[in-house]
């Protein structure tokens, strides 16, 4: 029975794959017969081939890894910033029901507006250099990290917290000892949300005002009409900012799956 | 009530909160006026103010307004129609749910707004480029929690239908459909806050359209008081329309 339900199941997965392959294949046909159309402007659709060159030009070519290297330090100190206001406001918000009831709807309003619009007032505060991109992604950041925190601290098991108290655990115990560990999922789920748009932040701001980074490749590639180029970064870009996303979920999920 | 149970109820915390951030604006007035903070960086809060009706009248908020209202009910057109669509056609080809339903989640997870300067190389710096940026950023959630309403739908409603020998339509339109109706609003809430979301941002970054566009001529022509003031209205059109698309589900929720 078992063994017969196992075949079932593998060839449920063939199937599965099968489809997939079909629909990879399909895209992709229909992707190249469109370049060759002639349908579209030249070079707005390049060839699968002028992709996967421009993809391999760009992995070997060091000026991309400076400018991924200036990105992601942008992208890492936003989210140092951004996650650890938005933790302490998290925490805050979520330990204190006077103060949850007082400013928790600020957060909720304002969590989500699009977040560009700040980007004129933040030039102005940080200046055109990587100070107002950082401020960009911190400020997207801050606003998840913040909110997932704060539901967080409110299902965390009241009991912990009083154990905490009876061993006599000052503030900056309970926090660290008691209501981080608690937290750890919604925490890490704050962060890969705060990951997600403090991605799409900084990089937008690149492409409005800077002279390096990823977002400044990609609108100078516009900008050139460098077609296969742009969909080499973008291409890049996306399994960057997937593979980040997926990172952060597996760090989130492993101990649970341990635990077991 | 006593002031102290008073201060520590809902409406005592939330009215704190709010003379709160009064407090606040009026200590920025005081020190931009001390000049402890510059005030080329930052306006006078009365000066924000005072802009307010110069920028609904100078700068045509209202057509802005409408012209952003415009591009997000094209998108949410596109989205009911390709996003509920898709979900109602995954939920109806199993294999095809079983080999595609990771790439949408993963869609749902790609920054998609990223991809704006190559929609402006194939849909121009034209409305067309927001509202199909618009439409992207929203599909995913409108197709999973679709096909999470039809997937969902009890089975002894199906059996009810199977046994009134309704057909395959039928039983789309008469049961599945309407037992989805509050997650496919759910999911097309989520598709229209993405939408609207990106639609703003494009409209900022490619200076074109509606409030986006007026947030950045202001910000370039360095009208500052205009700029926060213009920043202030997007804000209250986004509460504005959060509001109203939350208090839209509630009254189609069956609780309801």
């Amino acid at each position: 029975m078992a063994e017969s339900t196992g075949l079932g199941l593998g060839a449920a997965r063939s199937r599965v794959l099968l489809v997939r392959t079909a629909i990879v294949a399909a895209i992709l046909v229909a992707w190249e017969a469109l370049a060759a159309s002639g349908w579209l402007f030249r070079d707005v659709v390049p060839s699968l081939g002028a992709i996967g060159a421009a993809v391999g030009r760009l992995l070997v070519n060091p000026d991309f890894y400076a400018n991924l290297g200036v990105t992601a330090g942008e992208i890492g100190v936003a989210m140092l910033i951004g996650g650890a206001c938005g933790l302490a406001a998290g925490i805050l918000l979520g330990a204190n029901r006077f103060l949850s009831q007082a400013f928790e709807s600020l957060l909720l309003y304002l969590g989500p507006t699009p977040k560009i619009i700040f980007f004129p007032v933040l030039i102005m505060w940080f200046g055109v250099g990587s100070g107002s991109k950082i401020a960009m992604g911190a400020v997207s950041c801050f606003f998840p990290v913040a909110i997932s925190a704060a539901a967080g601290m409110r299902q965390i098991d009241r009991v912990f917290i009083r154990v905490g108290r009876s061993f006599r655990a000052s503030t900056a115990q309970i926090v660290t000892k008691v209501y981080l560990p608690a937290m750890r999922t919604p925490i890490v789920n704050g962060i890969r949300l705060g990951l997600g748009v403090a991605i799409v932040g900084t990089l937008l701001a690149e492409t409005k005002l800077s002279n390096r980074g990823i977002g400044y490749l990609v609108i100078q590639a516009y900008s050139l009409f460098d077609m296969p180029r742009m969909y080499a970064l973008l291409i890049v870009l996306f399994v960057v900012a997937i593979g980040a996303n997926e990172l952060i979920g597996r760090l989130g999920r492993s101990p649970a799956a341990g635990g077991r | 009530m006593t002031p102290k149970a008073w201060i520590a109820s809902r409406g005592g915390a939330r009215s704190v909160g709010a003379l709160t951030t009064v407090a606040a604006i009026l200590a920025v007035e005081l020190l931009i006026r001390a000049r402890v903070v510059n005030p080329f960086i930052v306006p006078l809060p009365s000066q924000i103010l005072e802009s307010l009706p110069r920028i609904v009248v100078e700068e045509h908020v209202l057509a802005r307004f409408w012209q952003t209202t415009l591009e997000i009910g094209w998108a949410s057109l596109l989205l009911a129609l390709f996003g509920i669509g898709g979900g109602a056609l995954l939920y109806r080809f199993r294999l095809l749910r079983a080999a595609c339903e990771t790439w949408v989640g993963a869609l749902a997870a790609a920054p998609i707004v990223l991809m704006y300067p190559l929609f402006l190389v194939i849909f121009g710096r034209s409305a067309t480029t927001i509202v199909m940026i618009g439409f992207a950023a929203g599909l995913a959630p409108v197709i999973l929690k679709t096909l999470e309403g039809l997937a969902g739908t009890r089975a002894v409603l199906i059996d009810v239908g199977r046994s009134f020998k309704l057909t395959q339509a039928q039983q789309f339109r008469k049961i599945l459909l309407p037992a989805a109706l509050p997650s496919i609003f759910v999911g097309m809430r989520l598709g229209l806050i993405f939408a609207m979301i990106n639609i703003v941002g494009v409209e900022f970054l490619i200076n074109f359209g509606g409030l986006g566009q007026l947030i950045n001529e202001l910000a370039e022509r360095y009208d500052l008081p205009g700029t926060y003031g213009a920043i202030l209205f997007v804000i209250l059109a986004s509460i504005v329309f959060f509001d109203l698309t939350e208090r839209a589900e509630r009254w189609l929720s069956p609780q309801a």
